[in-house]
Formats: C-alpha cells, sequence, structure tokens
C-alpha cells in the first residue's frame, strides 16, 4: 500500500451535470419533507419515492442497458447519491440493492440471475438486504454457521442471520452461509452466497427495535428453507472472496460521511448568520473535514472506476468519516444553546435528538472501527 | 511533467538531504550545495513562463515538488522562492533567479518607490538575497514589491521549532527594486493564502515519511518476544496515522488542482484545517510507537514531528482557517451550505474584511 494511491480526483464534467437536474427533481419531491425526518438519512423508507428515482433512471444506472442501467460511470452514480443524501432523501427501500447487491449480481451472477434480478432494481421496484452477521459471528465474520445443503430440489437452508437491516421490507436477502465444512476447506473457504427469497416458506423476520425505539434491524430464522438450484450466486465456496470485494463498494461512499449533515443544516441555522467564534470554529472546522473526506471519498471512486480493489483506502474513508458522522452531533450539542428534544423544541433539538440517539450505530454498521483499522494495518504490512 | 519532477526531486533530495546536512542547517548553516544543486535542476523557477527560464508547470505539477520539500524536512526556501516567482509574475515584473522569499506578516507602506515598515517571519529571510511582499499608497492600493533583503535597516533573527529562519526585516524608507499594483484578480490575503496551501504539502509529505519511518520502527522493534508490530494496540495507531495521511495529501492535492492564476480559497483553508490537525495527530502517533529513542536527537524521527509541529501553525493555524470557514459558512445560511460545499464558484472565501 502506498498512501500516494490516494489521489485527488475531480468530478468530470459529464457527471457534474446532473447535478442541477437532482437538485430540481428533490426541491420538487421534497419540498414540505421536514427536517426530522431528513435527519435518517439513508434509514429513511419510501418506496414511492423510490419508484420515482427509478423512473428518472438513477437506479443502477452504472449497469449495461440491456439490464435496465445507463451504463453511466460510477462518478455520475456518485453525484446522484450524494444528492440524495445531503437532501436526507428517504433511499431506504433500494439503498443496499443500487449500492451492493446491483453491482454483485452483474459481476458473479449467471445472465439469467442478471435478467431476473437487475431490471426490478433499476426500476425501484426490488429491495435487498444482506444476511452477514449472525447471533455469534460479528466482527468474525468467517465463524458463521448458517448452512446450505445440496438436495434434489436445490439447497435447504438452516440457522439465522441477526442485524440484518430492512430484512422485513426486503424482497431478498443476500446471504453468505456455509456450504463446506471449515475443517477441511479453511478459514475463509466453504462459504457460499445465496440469493434467498424472502417469501420462501420457511423464514420468518422479526424486527429488533433499537434504542430510540425505531425497527431498522432484524433477526431472520432459516427452518428447512428449500432454495431453487438458482439461488447460489457465484462460486460455490468463494463466498468470503465474493464478500471481500463487495465491501470496498460498501466502505467509501459518501454515506459514510454524510449520515450526520442534518444536524449541521439545523445547527447552521440555529446559530444564524454571525457565529461567536467558537461557533465560527467549530463549523469551519467540521466543513472542511468533510470537504476533505468528500475529496478521499471521490478518490476511492476514480480507483473503483478503473477496476482496482481499494480495500484499504475504502476503510479509511469509512472510519474517518464515521468518527465525523458521531463527532457532529457531540460538537455541536456544546455550541448550540439547545438542548435535544424528542417531542416538542424545534427542528434542530428534534433532529439533534434523533442523531445523538444514533451515532453509537455508525461505526457498527458495515465493519465495526477496530476491524477497518485492522485491515488499514493489513495495508501497511504490519500483519 | 508531474512524474518527472516527483522522481527527479525525490532523488535529489535523497542523495543531498540527508540527516546530517539538516542538522547543520538547523544550527545556522546554509546549505549551499542543495540550493546549488535544485538551481541547477531548474526547480526554483519551474513555476515561471519558458521565456523566462521557467518550465511553466501548473500548480498542480508543483505541488509533488513543495510535498517532497517536506518528506526530507529539506532547509531551504524553494516552496518560498516558487511562491515568490508566482505573485511576481502574476504582477508583471518577472521571475527572479536570486534567493527569494516572501512575507505575509507585514505593515508596509509605500510611497514614491521606497518602502517603510517591518515583516514579520519571514521564512528564511537573512539567507534572501530578496523578499516579496504587499505594501499599501496612501490612496488605499495594494502593491506587489520586491525588497532588497541589503536595504533592510535591521534583521532580527529567529528560529522556528525546527531551526528553521523565520526572521524579522525592518525598512525605512528604502527603494524598491521593483513595485506594481496588486492585480485586481488577487486580493491581500494571497501571500498567506499561498503559504497555508506550501505548508499543507509540506505537511503531507513530511506525515508520509513519518508513517513509513513508523511503520518500519514498529516491524523491527522487538518486545515480548515479538515485533510491536503485531500488537493490536499499536496496528490500531498505525491505523489512524495512515488516515491521516492520506487526508493530508489528498485534501491539499485538492487545493493545489484548484489553483491557477488565483488560488481557492476555501479548499486552501481546507486543506490547511486537514493538515494542521493531521501534523498534531501523526507527530503524536510517531512518538508514542517509537517510545524513548524516538525523543532522543540521534533518532531522525524528531526532523519530522519538529516541523510539523512548526508548520501547523504558520500561515494560520487550524483554529485561524477554520473560523473563516465558519464565519463563510454561517453567513452563506445553510441552503447553501451543500451546494458551497460541491461549486468552488461558490467558494469565494476571504480572510481580510
Amino acid at each position: 500500500m502506498s498512501i500516494s494511491e490516494f489521489s485527488y480526483s475531480a468530478i468530470p464534467a459529464d457527471a457534474e451535470q446532473l447535478r442541477a437536474q437532482v437538485r430540481a427533481f428533490l426541491s420538487d419531491v421534497l419540498h414540505d419533507y421536514p427536517e426530522e425526518k431528513r435527519a435518517y438519512s439513508w434509514m429513511g423508507f419510501d418506496a414511492e419515492f423510490s419508484r420515482l428515482l427509478g423512473e428518472k433512471g438513477w437506479l443502477g444506472m452504472a449497469l449495461p442497458k440491456q439490464y435496465g442501467g445507463a451504463e453511466a460511470s460510477p462518478f455520475s452514480r456518485y453525484v446522484i447519491i450524494e444528492e440524495l443524501l445531503a437532501a436526507g432523501a428517504p433511499v431506504s427501500a433500494h439503498w443496499i440493492a443500487d449500492r451492493q447487491s446491483a453491482p454483485l449480481i452483474l459481476r458473479f451472477g449467471t445472465e439469467a440471475q442478471r435478467k431476473k434480478y437487475l431490471p426490478p432494481i433499476c426500476r425501484g421496484e426490488s429491495y435487498f438486504c444482506i444476511g452477514m452477521s449472525e447471533p455469534n459471528s460479528g466482527s468474525d465474520l468467517a465463524s458463521i454457521r448458517t448452512t446450505a445443503v445440496r438436495n434434489a430440489g436445490g439447497w435447504v437452508l438452516n440457522g439465522q442471520k441477526v442485524w440484518t437491516t430492512n430484512a422485513q421490507h426486503s424482497h431478498y436477502m443476500i446471504a453468505l452461509v456455509r456450504t463446506g465444512d471449515k475443517e477441511t476447506s479453511g478459514r475463509h473457504g466453504g462459504m457460499s452466497q445465496f440469493i434467498v427469497d424472502l417469501r420462501t416458506p420457511g423464514i420468518s423476520i422479526r424486527p429488533i427495535a433499537d434504542l430510540a425505539g425505531g425497527e431498522h434491524f432484524n433477526e431472520v430464522f432459516f427452518d428447512n428453507a428449500q432454495l431453487e438450484e438458482d439461488a447460489l450466486i457465484g462460486e460455490e465456496g468463494r463466498g468470503w472472496d465474493q464478500v471481500t470485494a463487495e465491501l470496498a463498494f460498501e466502505r467509501s461512499g459518501p454515506e459514510r460521511f454524510l449520515s450526520s449533515i442534518a444536524v449541521m443544516h439545523t445547527a447552521i441555522d440555529a446559530i444564524g448568520r454571525q457565529p461567536d467564534a467558537l461557533q465560527a470554529r467549530e463549523i469551519g472546522k467540521i466543513t472542511a473535514r468533510l470537504l476533505t473526506l468528500r475529496n478521499m471519498s471521490l478518490g476511492v471512486t476514480r480507483q473503483l472506476s478503473e477496476g482496482k480493489n481499494p480495500a484499504w483506502a475504502a476503510s479509511c474513508v469509512k472510519d474517518l468519516g464515521n468518527v465525523l458522522e458521531q463527532e457532529l452531533p457531540e460538537i455541536l450539542q456544546g455550541v448550540v444553546d439547545e438542548q435535544p428534544q424528542v417531542i416538542g423544541g424545534s427542528a434542530h433539538a428534534k433532529v439533534l435528538a434523533y442523531l445523538t440517539q444514533m451515532a453509537p450505530s455508525f461505526s457498527l454498521r458495515g465493519g465495526t472501527r477496530e476491524i477497518l483499522r485492522g485491515i488499514i494495518a493489513r495495508g501497511l504490512g504490519l500483519r | 511533467m508531474r512524474e518527472l519532477f516527483e522522481s527527479t526531486i525525490e532523488r535529489l533530495l535523497s542523495d543531498l538531504c540527508t540527516p546530517d546536512l539538516v542538522h547543520e542547517a538547523e544550527s545556522g548553516e546554509w546549505p549551499a550545495a542543495l540550493w546549488r544543486a535544485l538551481e541547477d535542476n531548474g526547480f526554483p523557477l519551474a513555476g515561471a513562463p519558458e521565456v523566462a527560464g521557467g518550465a511553466d508547470a501548473s500548480w498542480a505539477d508543483l505541488y509533488v515538488i513543495i510535498r517532497a520539500l517536506g518528506r526530507f524536512a529539506a532547509p531551504v526556501p524553494l516552496a518560498e522562492m516558487i511562491i515568490g516567482n508566482w505573485l511576481l509574475e502574476q504582477a508583471g515584473l518577472g521571475a527572479r533567479s536570486d534567493i527569494l522569499s516572501f512575507a505575509s506578516e507585514t505593515s508596509l507602506t509605500i510611497g514614491e518607490g521606497r518602502v517603510s515598515g517591518g515583516l514579520a517571519q519571514v521564512p528564511w529571510g537573512r539567507f534572501a538575497d530578496s523578499v516579496v511582499a504587499l505594501a499599501g499608497d496612501n490612496a488605499g492600493q495594494t502593491h506587489v514589491v520586491l525588497l532588497d533583503v541589503a536595504t533592510a535597516e535591521r534583521v532580527r533573527q529567529g528560529t522556528n521549532i525546527a531551526g528553521e529562519a523565520r526572521d524579522h526585516l525592518s525598512f525605512s524608507a528604502a527603494a524598491v527594486v521593483m513595485s506594481a499594483v496588486l492585480p485586481p484578480h488577487l486580493a491581500d490575503d494571497v501571500l498567506l493564502a499561498a503559504g497555508a496551501m506550501a505548508r499543507s504539502a509540506q505537511i503531507a509529505g513530511a506525515i508520509n515519511a513519518l508513517l513509513e519511518m513508523t511503520a518500519s520502527y514498529a516491524g523491527e522493534r522487538k518486545q515480548f518476544g515479538k515485533p510491536i508490530a503485531a500488537f493490536q494496540a499499536i496496528q490500531q495507531q498505525l491505523a489512524v496515522l495512515a488516515e491521516q495521511a492520506a487526508a493530508a495529501n489528498v485534501a491539499a492535492e485538492a487545493a493545489f488542482a484548484g489553483a491557477d492564476q488565483r488560488l481557492p480559497m476555501f479548499s486552501v483553508a481546507a486543506a490547511k484545517v486537514s493538515a494542521s490537525e493531521a501534523a498534531s495527530q501523526a507527530a503524536a502517533i510517531g512518538h508514542s510507537v517509537h517510545g524513548a529513542i524516538g525523543f532522543t536527537q540521534e533518532y531522525a524521527l524528531h526532523m519530522l514531528t519538529r516541523r510539523l509541529w512548526s508548520w501547523r501553525s504558520e500561515f494560520g493555524s487550524s483554529t485561524f482557517w477554520s473560523k473563516a470557514l465558519g464565519e463563510h459558512v454561517c453567513a452563506a445560511g445553510s441552503a447553501d451550505f451543500w451546494p458551497m460545499l460541491t461549486n468552488p464558484e461558490l467558494q469565494d472565501l476571504s480572510t481580510t474584511q
């Protein structure tokens, strides 16, 4: 690894010209969408909104045209998603399908799988969730115990996933499960990925309330769920490599540093046009950190667009971005003289209340701080 | 051009800018051989037009030169001379080939071709032949002036904590070598911004070197029967150091990429904030991982960390630039915040009122 791989990359003009269109669309569709809902960021669910984005051609837009995409550059997609996030648009329904599942299916799927799954994703009608964590497998993902066993009909799935975001709203889960023996196939072998239709008999989904009372993540149980032969995506036994490739997409995007942007907007409103010295310093420092993170994230986007796998660079963006997202409500509660309020209070008080409570999750989802720093250390050649 | 610049200056500095040379320069000696080699390779005039004997390099090309100066702790005013020559060219005065520095902290007045007042914190002032600065006349107009250091009434020597000369020069009715009205596309804080941009790149270079030195030390130093790099506590610190190195590099590069005849003030401010914050964290982690050996004069770590501690404060600290950014952002209001972050045309920041 070399730091010089991390290079500044401006957004090309053809991608940049999309910005005005998406802004106009958002100010029209979301004109009365309140600040406290914008604070949900990519956890805000609205199926109708996702369908509208599909109509505009802004979902799966980097995919080939024959699967419903627009063959747009990664930078075009970047412009669209950062505008959606900055506005706090309710993108959660399609978020994982657009970001992660569609590129995975395009890369590892058969022609039949691509034709079946990709067009509905591009229309904003098909939602995916990711089945990785299990009750005893969090950061130690290779210790998963859910199994898929071959039978005459295809595969039989048994076990349990947990912390699965949006499972209760999704049509499909892309699950990482064990298909081979850990002892004979090695620590990272013997795992495979499956596209699991969540309507399959034998699957039950139970939402888990978070500390603020919201229901985003779920427990998902598999009790002899019968999957078709073609539920397997990619190669049997290569699930670990496939998941690792997917993670660079998951870790470097603007959703890794913009989750708290809503509280920046309400704080600037609450402070007014003439900040005191302390407020000016903190608002300015956050501004600088955001600008730098965006430039880092664009640098990783460039590498992804060139077909590289910048695992360590993506981990840098996510870790630094999560630190900032988590510090935003911390810093701003200290410089704006308003206390957080769940009921009553100003828009800022409500947004601050929500993001203060959500912040701990930012460095858990998509890989914990310690795991990310371990990946960076490996990139440095330390392990 | 960028690749050629980078490989040439890195080779030159790795041959000549040794820890011994840096050490001698810190005790007040002018590194004449190093400067001559830099001159022979055309670096002081790299940004000047070809008719003036330069290479017509863009700021994006100059970035790698200035970053390399930080990486090797080079004790010479090359970044300062590149900036001084850029401003002289912008003002139509023409680049210089004798040793040139510049000053951003000034209280100069100009009248009838003569200048009076002081220049504070002039990098390498005592070694420079001439200095570029801005001076105001009694009609309220700002001029770019070139002053001969030999005409200074007084040179009061100062050094930063890296032993780099930061001198105070005062002039009393000294004749200017050249002067011109500051062109309208530039503001009175142009030299402050140029200095901040250069220091951001030097900080990025120094952190790169610090990261390499610290990762390599952690791989060699053994405790409890294994290299300390094998301990997660050390790995996690080095990962944070790498993140800060990446942040400083990208932030500085973005500022240079946005510079042409004007400097992108908003990006420069963000770069100086990010680089200065990174400097603090990087120096702390470098010393923490090295332990006692890193605190000795014999071991070269301090050549980097003492520069990081100096450069983070020069040409505006993190707090100075953060405040400028914060006032600008609040004055624009929340609806303009995101558009401003994404559109350089809306980033018209100024530190002068």
